[in-house]
Protein backbone atom coordinates (compact mmCIF):
# COMPACT_ATOMS: atom_id res chain seq x y z
CA UNK A 1 0.00 0.00 0.00
CA UNK A 2 1.11 3.54 -0.77
CA UNK A 3 2.60 5.13 2.31
CA UNK A 4 2.45 8.89 1.86
CA UNK A 5 4.95 11.31 3.36
CA UNK A 6 3.09 14.12 5.07
CA UNK A 7 4.70 17.19 6.60
CA UNK A 8 2.68 18.92 9.29
CA UNK A 9 3.84 22.37 10.39
CA UNK A 10 2.43 22.87 13.87
CA UNK A 11 2.30 26.03 15.95
CA UNK A 12 4.19 25.61 19.20
CA UNK A 13 1.40 27.09 21.33
CA UNK A 14 -1.67 25.25 20.04
CA UNK A 15 -1.41 22.46 17.57
CA UNK A 16 1.87 21.04 18.83
CA UNK A 17 0.29 20.79 22.27
CA UNK A 18 -2.84 19.40 20.59
CA UNK A 19 -0.72 16.64 19.04
CA UNK A 20 0.73 15.97 22.49
CA UNK A 21 -2.75 15.66 23.93
CA UNK A 22 -3.74 13.27 21.14
CA UNK A 23 -0.76 11.14 22.16
CA UNK A 24 -1.60 11.27 25.86
CA UNK A 25 -5.15 10.21 25.11
CA UNK A 26 -3.84 7.29 23.00
CA UNK A 27 -5.68 8.52 19.91
CA UNK A 28 -4.43 6.92 16.72
CA UNK A 29 -3.31 8.72 13.62
CA UNK A 30 -0.97 7.43 10.88
CA UNK A 31 2.78 7.51 11.43
CA UNK A 32 3.15 9.02 7.93
CA UNK A 33 2.67 12.46 9.46
CA UNK A 34 5.96 14.13 10.34
CA UNK A 35 5.48 17.10 12.62
CA UNK A 36 7.71 20.16 12.41
CA UNK A 37 7.31 22.63 15.25
CA UNK A 38 7.20 26.31 14.36
CA UNK A 39 6.87 29.23 16.81
CA UNK A 40 3.69 30.52 15.15
CA UNK A 41 1.72 29.62 12.01
CA UNK A 42 2.85 33.00 10.72
CA UNK A 43 6.47 31.79 10.82
CA UNK A 44 5.80 29.47 7.91
CA UNK A 45 7.68 30.85 4.97
CA UNK A 46 5.84 29.70 1.83
CA UNK A 47 9.20 28.46 0.56
CA UNK A 48 9.13 25.84 3.36
CA UNK A 49 6.08 24.30 1.70
CA UNK A 50 7.72 24.32 -1.71
CA UNK A 51 10.90 22.83 -0.23
CA UNK A 52 8.94 20.06 1.48
CA UNK A 53 7.26 19.15 -1.81
CA UNK A 54 10.55 19.39 -3.68
CA UNK A 55 12.18 16.98 -1.26
CA UNK A 56 9.48 14.35 -1.67
CA UNK A 57 6.55 15.22 0.59
CA UNK A 58 3.17 14.13 -0.77
CA UNK A 59 1.14 16.58 1.27
CA UNK A 60 1.75 19.58 3.51
CA UNK A 61 -0.59 20.75 6.26
CA UNK A 62 -0.29 23.85 8.43
CA UNK A 63 -1.87 23.75 11.90
CA UNK A 64 -2.20 26.86 14.02
CA UNK A 65 -4.27 28.47 16.73
CA UNK A 66 -7.87 29.39 15.96
CA UNK A 67 -8.18 32.90 14.51
CA UNK A 68 -8.34 35.27 17.46
CA UNK A 69 -6.42 32.92 19.77
CA UNK A 70 -2.91 33.51 18.47
CA UNK A 71 -0.24 33.60 21.17
CA UNK A 72 1.19 36.65 19.41
CA UNK A 73 -2.32 38.18 18.94
CA UNK A 74 -2.48 38.40 15.15
CA UNK A 75 0.03 35.98 13.59
CA UNK A 76 -2.47 33.47 12.26
CA UNK A 77 -4.51 36.16 10.51
CA UNK A 78 -1.50 37.02 8.39
CA UNK A 79 -0.77 33.33 7.80
CA UNK A 80 -4.34 32.83 6.62
CA UNK A 81 -4.12 35.58 3.98
CA UNK A 82 -0.72 34.38 2.84
CA UNK A 83 -1.75 30.74 2.53
CA UNK A 84 -4.95 31.67 0.72
CA UNK A 85 -2.94 33.37 -2.02
CA UNK A 86 -0.21 30.71 -2.09
CA UNK A 87 -2.63 27.78 -2.38
CA UNK A 88 -4.51 29.49 -5.21
CA UNK A 89 -1.22 30.16 -6.98
CA UNK A 90 -0.07 26.54 -6.61
CA UNK A 91 -3.42 25.34 -7.90
CA UNK A 92 -3.08 27.75 -10.82
CA UNK A 93 0.32 26.24 -11.60
CA UNK A 94 -1.25 22.78 -11.73
CA UNK A 95 -0.97 21.36 -8.20
CA UNK A 96 -3.98 19.38 -6.91
CA UNK A 97 -5.95 21.44 -4.41
CA UNK A 98 -6.05 18.68 -1.76
CA UNK A 99 -2.29 18.50 -1.30
CA UNK A 100 -2.09 21.65 0.77
CA UNK A 101 -4.26 22.42 3.74
CA UNK A 102 -4.63 24.77 6.69
CA UNK A 103 -6.39 23.64 9.85
CA UNK A 104 -6.90 25.47 13.14
CA UNK A 105 -6.36 23.14 16.12
CA UNK A 106 -6.16 24.37 19.71
CA UNK A 107 -4.21 22.77 22.55
CA UNK A 108 -7.41 21.26 23.94
CA UNK A 109 -8.40 19.60 20.68
CA UNK A 110 -6.40 16.37 20.70
CA UNK A 111 -9.30 14.52 19.12
CA UNK A 112 -9.62 17.09 16.35
CA UNK A 113 -5.88 16.83 15.66
CA UNK A 114 -6.04 13.05 15.26
CA UNK A 115 -9.21 13.26 13.15
CA UNK A 116 -7.71 15.96 10.89
CA UNK A 117 -4.57 13.93 10.33
CA UNK A 118 -6.54 10.75 9.56
CA UNK A 119 -8.67 12.65 7.09
CA UNK A 120 -5.69 14.36 5.44
CA UNK A 121 -3.71 11.12 5.07
CA UNK A 122 -6.79 9.50 3.51
CA UNK A 123 -7.05 12.39 1.04
CA UNK A 124 -3.37 12.13 0.06
CA UNK A 125 -3.70 8.34 -0.37
CA UNK A 126 -6.52 9.07 -2.81
CA UNK A 127 -4.42 11.60 -4.74
CA UNK A 128 -1.43 9.25 -4.89
CA UNK A 129 2.27 10.09 -4.84
CA UNK A 130 3.34 13.64 -5.54
CA UNK A 131 5.23 13.52 -8.85
CA UNK A 132 4.45 16.95 -10.20
CA UNK A 133 6.46 18.80 -7.61
CA UNK A 134 9.30 16.47 -6.69
CA UNK A 135 12.85 17.17 -7.54
CA UNK A 136 13.88 15.18 -10.64
CA UNK A 137 16.75 13.59 -8.74
CA UNK A 138 14.33 11.96 -6.31
CA UNK A 139 12.15 10.38 -8.95
CA UNK A 140 14.36 7.36 -9.56
CA UNK A 141 13.24 6.74 -13.13
CA UNK A 142 9.56 6.50 -12.28
CA UNK A 143 7.13 7.51 -14.99
CA UNK A 144 4.52 10.18 -14.49
CA UNK A 145 1.77 7.59 -14.74
CA UNK A 146 -0.93 9.68 -13.14
CA UNK A 147 -0.63 12.33 -15.82
CA UNK A 148 -2.23 12.15 -19.24
CA UNK A 149 -0.32 11.10 -22.38
CA UNK A 150 0.05 14.73 -23.20
CA UNK A 151 1.62 15.40 -19.85
CA UNK A 152 4.55 13.13 -20.65
CA UNK A 153 5.65 15.38 -23.47
CA UNK A 154 9.16 15.48 -22.00
CA UNK A 155 9.89 11.80 -22.70
CA UNK A 156 10.25 12.13 -26.43
CA UNK A 157 12.29 8.94 -26.68
CA UNK A 158 9.63 6.84 -25.00
CA UNK A 159 6.81 5.52 -27.17
CA UNK A 160 3.29 5.59 -25.68
CA UNK A 161 3.18 1.78 -25.74
CA UNK A 162 6.44 1.54 -23.80
CA UNK A 163 5.14 4.13 -21.42
CA UNK A 164 2.04 2.05 -20.69
CA UNK A 165 4.15 -1.09 -20.17
CA UNK A 166 6.75 0.64 -18.02
CA UNK A 167 4.24 2.60 -16.01
CA UNK A 168 4.02 0.08 -13.22
CA UNK A 169 7.72 -0.08 -12.34
CA UNK B 1 2.67 59.90 -28.09
CA UNK B 2 4.80 62.82 -26.89
CA UNK B 3 7.19 64.09 -29.57
CA UNK B 4 10.94 63.58 -29.20
CA UNK B 5 11.63 67.23 -30.00
CA UNK B 6 9.39 68.43 -27.16
CA UNK B 7 11.14 66.16 -24.63
CA UNK B 8 14.59 67.26 -25.82
CA UNK B 9 13.66 70.93 -25.39
CA UNK B 10 12.28 70.32 -21.92
CA UNK B 11 15.35 68.36 -20.82
CA UNK B 12 17.83 70.90 -22.17
CA UNK B 13 15.95 73.80 -20.58
CA UNK B 14 15.97 72.15 -17.13
CA UNK B 15 19.61 71.14 -17.52
CA UNK B 16 20.68 74.66 -18.54
CA UNK B 17 18.85 76.48 -15.72
CA UNK B 18 20.47 74.15 -13.15
CA UNK B 19 17.28 72.47 -11.86
CA UNK B 20 18.75 69.07 -12.69
CA UNK B 21 22.28 67.83 -13.29
CA UNK B 22 21.42 64.63 -15.10
CA UNK B 23 18.68 63.38 -17.40
CA UNK B 24 17.57 59.76 -17.37
CA UNK B 25 16.27 58.88 -20.81
CA UNK B 26 16.72 56.60 -23.78
CA UNK B 27 19.82 56.56 -25.96
CA UNK B 28 19.94 55.92 -29.68
CA UNK B 29 21.68 52.71 -30.72
CA UNK B 30 22.96 51.27 -33.96
CA UNK B 31 19.48 50.24 -35.10
CA UNK B 32 16.04 51.71 -34.49
CA UNK B 33 15.05 49.02 -32.00
CA UNK B 34 18.43 49.27 -30.27
CA UNK B 35 17.35 51.72 -27.54
CA UNK B 36 19.15 51.79 -24.17
CA UNK B 37 18.34 53.62 -20.93
CA UNK B 38 21.08 56.20 -20.38
CA UNK B 39 22.04 59.03 -18.02
CA UNK B 40 22.65 62.21 -20.05
CA UNK B 41 24.75 64.99 -18.52
CA UNK B 42 25.17 67.68 -21.20
CA UNK B 43 22.87 69.45 -23.63
CA UNK B 44 24.96 68.34 -26.62
CA UNK B 45 24.63 64.70 -25.56
CA UNK B 46 20.87 65.06 -25.44
CA UNK B 47 20.83 66.86 -28.79
CA UNK B 48 22.76 64.05 -30.49
CA UNK B 49 21.78 60.81 -28.75
CA UNK B 50 18.39 61.23 -27.03
CA UNK B 51 15.62 59.28 -28.68
CA UNK B 52 11.91 58.74 -28.00
CA UNK B 53 9.93 56.41 -30.20
CA UNK B 54 7.78 53.27 -30.05
CA UNK B 55 10.78 51.19 -28.97
CA UNK B 56 11.24 53.14 -25.73
CA UNK B 57 9.08 50.80 -23.67
CA UNK B 58 11.75 50.27 -20.98
CA UNK B 59 10.64 51.43 -17.53
CA UNK B 60 13.16 53.95 -16.19
CA UNK B 61 11.86 54.02 -12.59
CA UNK B 62 14.14 51.27 -11.32
CA UNK B 63 17.29 53.03 -12.57
CA UNK B 64 16.52 55.76 -10.05
CA UNK B 65 17.37 53.47 -7.13
CA UNK B 66 21.17 53.93 -7.29
CA UNK B 67 20.93 57.43 -8.81
CA UNK B 68 18.62 59.00 -6.22
CA UNK B 69 19.67 57.16 -3.06
CA UNK B 70 23.45 57.12 -3.52
CA UNK B 71 24.27 60.60 -4.86
CA UNK B 72 28.00 59.98 -4.58
CA UNK B 73 27.98 57.49 -7.39
CA UNK B 74 26.25 58.04 -10.70
CA UNK B 75 25.09 61.61 -10.05
CA UNK B 76 27.73 63.08 -7.65
CA UNK B 77 27.06 65.70 -5.00
CA UNK B 78 28.00 69.22 -6.16
CA UNK B 79 30.69 71.07 -4.18
CA UNK B 80 29.84 74.76 -4.18
CA UNK B 81 32.50 77.51 -4.14
CA UNK B 82 31.47 78.63 -0.63
CA UNK B 83 32.01 75.12 0.77
CA UNK B 84 28.35 74.07 0.88
CA UNK B 85 27.04 71.02 -0.91
CA UNK B 86 24.06 70.71 -3.23
CA UNK B 87 22.26 67.39 -3.67
CA UNK B 88 21.91 66.88 -7.41
CA UNK B 89 18.56 66.24 -9.02
CA UNK B 90 17.79 63.88 -11.85
CA UNK B 91 15.19 64.38 -14.55
CA UNK B 92 13.28 61.25 -15.48
CA UNK B 93 10.67 60.50 -18.13
CA UNK B 94 7.88 58.26 -16.87
CA UNK B 95 5.00 56.72 -18.79
CA UNK B 96 1.65 56.22 -17.12
CA UNK B 97 2.29 52.60 -16.12
CA UNK B 98 5.87 53.38 -15.05
CA UNK B 99 4.49 55.80 -12.46
CA UNK B 100 2.98 52.85 -10.57
CA UNK B 101 6.46 51.36 -10.23
CA UNK B 102 7.84 54.78 -9.26
CA UNK B 103 5.23 55.25 -6.50
CA UNK B 104 5.99 51.78 -5.17
CA UNK B 105 9.72 52.51 -5.03
CA UNK B 106 9.05 55.80 -3.23
CA UNK B 107 6.76 54.03 -0.75
CA UNK B 108 9.44 51.45 0.01
CA UNK B 109 12.11 54.16 0.41
CA UNK B 110 14.09 52.76 -2.49
CA UNK B 111 13.87 56.00 -4.44
CA UNK B 112 14.32 59.40 -2.85
CA UNK B 113 11.61 61.47 -4.52
CA UNK B 114 13.27 64.72 -3.36
CA UNK B 115 16.13 64.12 -5.77
CA UNK B 116 13.94 63.39 -8.76
CA UNK B 117 12.09 65.62 -11.23
CA UNK B 118 9.42 63.65 -13.05
CA UNK B 119 8.22 64.50 -16.55
CA UNK B 120 5.15 62.60 -17.74
CA UNK B 121 5.21 61.21 -21.26
CA UNK B 122 2.53 59.54 -23.36
CA UNK B 123 3.16 56.10 -24.77
CA UNK B 124 0.83 53.97 -26.90
CA UNK B 125 -0.87 51.24 -24.86
CA UNK B 126 0.64 47.80 -25.29
CA UNK B 127 -1.44 45.36 -27.39
CA UNK B 128 -3.92 43.16 -25.55
CA UNK B 129 -2.22 39.90 -24.52
CA UNK B 130 -3.47 36.87 -26.44
CA UNK B 131 -3.75 34.76 -23.28
CA UNK B 132 -5.27 35.80 -19.96
CA UNK B 133 -5.46 34.41 -16.43
CA UNK B 134 -9.09 33.43 -17.00
CA UNK B 135 -8.12 31.33 -20.05
CA UNK B 136 -5.78 29.20 -17.95
CA UNK B 137 -8.22 28.93 -15.04
CA UNK B 138 -10.65 27.27 -17.45
CA UNK B 139 -8.24 24.35 -17.98
CA UNK B 140 -8.17 21.30 -15.72
CA UNK B 141 -5.45 20.93 -13.08
CA UNK B 142 -3.40 18.51 -15.18
CA UNK B 143 -3.72 20.67 -18.28
CA UNK B 144 -2.56 23.68 -16.31
CA UNK B 145 0.45 21.74 -15.09
CA UNK B 146 1.34 20.72 -18.65
CA UNK B 147 0.85 24.29 -19.86
CA UNK B 148 3.25 25.70 -17.29
CA UNK B 149 5.74 22.87 -17.73
CA UNK B 150 5.84 23.58 -21.45
CA UNK B 151 6.18 27.31 -20.98
CA UNK B 152 8.62 27.35 -18.09
CA UNK B 153 10.93 24.65 -19.47
CA UNK B 154 11.98 27.18 -22.11
CA UNK B 155 13.40 29.45 -19.39
CA UNK B 156 17.09 30.13 -19.96
CA UNK B 157 17.53 31.67 -16.50
CA UNK B 158 18.70 35.03 -17.84
CA UNK B 159 17.06 36.80 -14.88
CA UNK B 160 15.68 39.51 -17.18
CA UNK B 161 12.24 39.20 -15.52
CA UNK B 162 13.85 39.82 -12.15
CA UNK B 163 16.01 42.70 -13.32
CA UNK B 164 13.19 44.63 -15.03
CA UNK B 165 10.67 44.29 -12.18
CA UNK B 166 10.15 47.61 -10.33
CA UNK B 167 9.03 45.71 -7.21
CA UNK B 168 12.19 43.57 -7.16
CA UNK B 169 15.01 45.73 -5.77
CA UNK B 170 16.91 43.68 -3.15
CA UNK B 171 20.62 44.46 -3.08
CA UNK B 172 21.32 40.79 -2.44
CA UNK B 173 19.17 38.31 -4.35
CA UNK B 174 18.71 34.62 -3.54
CA UNK B 175 18.98 33.81 -7.23
CA UNK B 176 22.56 35.10 -7.24
CA UNK B 177 23.54 32.54 -4.63
CA UNK B 178 25.14 29.59 -6.45
CA UNK B 179 24.12 27.29 -3.57
CA UNK B 180 20.42 28.19 -3.78
CA UNK B 181 19.71 25.14 -6.01
CA UNK B 182 17.54 27.29 -8.24
CA UNK B 183 20.14 29.64 -9.65
CA UNK B 184 21.32 27.13 -12.21
CA UNK B 185 19.68 25.48 -15.14
CA UNK B 186 19.80 21.79 -14.20
CA UNK B 187 17.14 19.96 -16.16
CA UNK B 188 14.40 21.47 -18.23
CA UNK B 189 11.51 19.37 -16.93
CA UNK B 190 12.49 19.72 -13.31
CA UNK B 191 10.43 21.19 -10.51
CA UNK B 192 13.23 23.69 -10.08
CA UNK B 193 11.95 25.39 -13.21
CA UNK B 194 8.60 26.04 -11.58
CA UNK B 195 10.24 26.83 -8.27
CA UNK B 196 12.28 29.69 -9.71
CA UNK B 197 9.19 31.35 -11.11
CA UNK B 198 6.96 30.65 -8.12
CA UNK B 199 9.53 32.18 -5.77
CA UNK B 200 10.09 35.15 -8.05
CA UNK B 201 6.35 35.80 -8.26
CA UNK B 202 5.89 35.25 -4.54
CA UNK B 203 8.62 37.73 -3.58
CA UNK B 204 6.62 40.53 -5.21
CA UNK B 205 3.18 39.22 -4.19
CA UNK B 206 0.93 42.05 -3.04
CA UNK B 207 3.44 44.61 -4.32
CA UNK B 208 3.40 43.74 -8.04
CA UNK B 209 1.99 46.72 -9.94
CA UNK B 210 0.85 44.55 -12.85
CA UNK B 211 2.87 46.40 -15.50
CA UNK B 212 3.54 43.18 -17.41
CA UNK B 213 7.19 44.03 -18.04
CA UNK B 214 8.37 40.53 -16.96
CA UNK B 215 6.44 38.96 -19.82
CA UNK B 216 7.57 41.61 -22.28
CA UNK B 217 11.31 41.27 -21.67
CA UNK B 218 11.33 37.45 -21.63
CA UNK B 219 13.53 36.36 -24.57
CA UNK B 220 11.67 33.03 -24.64
CA UNK B 221 8.23 34.69 -24.68
CA UNK B 222 7.03 32.97 -21.51
CA UNK B 223 3.79 34.69 -20.35
CA UNK B 224 5.28 35.40 -16.91
CA UNK B 225 2.89 38.25 -16.15
CA UNK B 226 0.14 35.63 -15.78
CA UNK B 227 1.69 34.23 -12.58
CA UNK B 228 1.57 37.60 -10.86
CA UNK B 229 -1.69 38.33 -12.63
CA UNK B 230 -3.20 35.37 -10.78
CA UNK B 231 -1.91 36.68 -7.43
CA UNK B 232 -3.34 40.14 -8.14
CA UNK B 233 -6.68 38.63 -9.17
CA UNK B 234 -6.79 36.50 -6.03
CA UNK B 235 -6.01 39.47 -3.77
CA UNK B 236 -8.65 41.62 -5.48
CA UNK B 237 -11.29 38.93 -5.14
CA UNK B 238 -10.60 37.92 -1.54
CA UNK B 239 -9.31 41.03 0.19
CA UNK B 240 -10.84 43.86 -1.86
CA UNK B 241 -9.63 45.82 -4.87
CA UNK B 242 -6.05 46.96 -4.55
CA UNK B 243 -3.77 48.62 -7.09
CA UNK B 244 -0.18 48.55 -5.93
CA UNK B 245 1.63 51.79 -6.71
CA UNK B 246 -1.55 53.83 -7.14
CA UNK B 247 -0.27 55.99 -4.28
CA UNK B 248 2.79 56.05 -2.01
CA UNK B 249 0.88 55.40 1.25
CA UNK B 250 -1.47 52.37 1.29
CA UNK B 251 0.02 49.12 2.59
CA UNK B 252 -0.07 45.86 0.67
CA UNK B 253 -3.10 43.66 1.56
CA UNK B 254 -0.70 40.90 2.62
CA UNK B 255 0.62 43.18 5.38
CA UNK B 256 -2.76 43.61 6.99
CA UNK B 257 -5.84 41.48 7.75
CA UNK B 258 -9.55 41.42 8.48
CA UNK B 259 -11.09 39.18 11.12
CA UNK B 260 -13.52 37.62 8.62
CA UNK B 261 -11.06 36.78 5.84
CA UNK B 262 -11.89 33.65 3.84
CA UNK B 263 -10.24 30.39 4.89
CA UNK B 264 -7.23 29.24 2.88
CA UNK B 265 -8.37 25.73 1.95
CA UNK B 266 -9.54 25.39 -1.63
CA UNK B 267 -11.89 22.46 -1.04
Amino acid sequence: MFKPKIVAFCCNWCSYAGADLAGNNRLEYPADVKIIRIPCSCRLNPTFILRAFGRGADGVILCGCHPGDCHYSTGNYFARRRMKVLFSLLNFMGIDEGRTRVEWVSAAEGAKFAATMNEFVEKIRELGPNRKLTDLRLRDGEKDEHLSEQANWGDENVLPSERAAGGAE
Amino acid sequence: MTSEKELKQKAIALLNDGTVTAVLGWKKGLFDEDVTPYVFRTASEIENDFVYNGYCSANLAKYLVPISTRPNGINPVIQNADGTKTTPKTLVFLKEKDKLGFNLLVKEHRVNADNVVVVDVDFPASPTPNITVADIEKLSVDERFVFWKKELSRCIRCNACRDICPACTCEKCIFDNPKSEISQKVASDNFEENLYHIIRAWHVAGRCVGCGECGRVCPEHIPLHLINGKIIKEINEDFGEFQSGADSKTNSPLLTFEKDDPEANLF
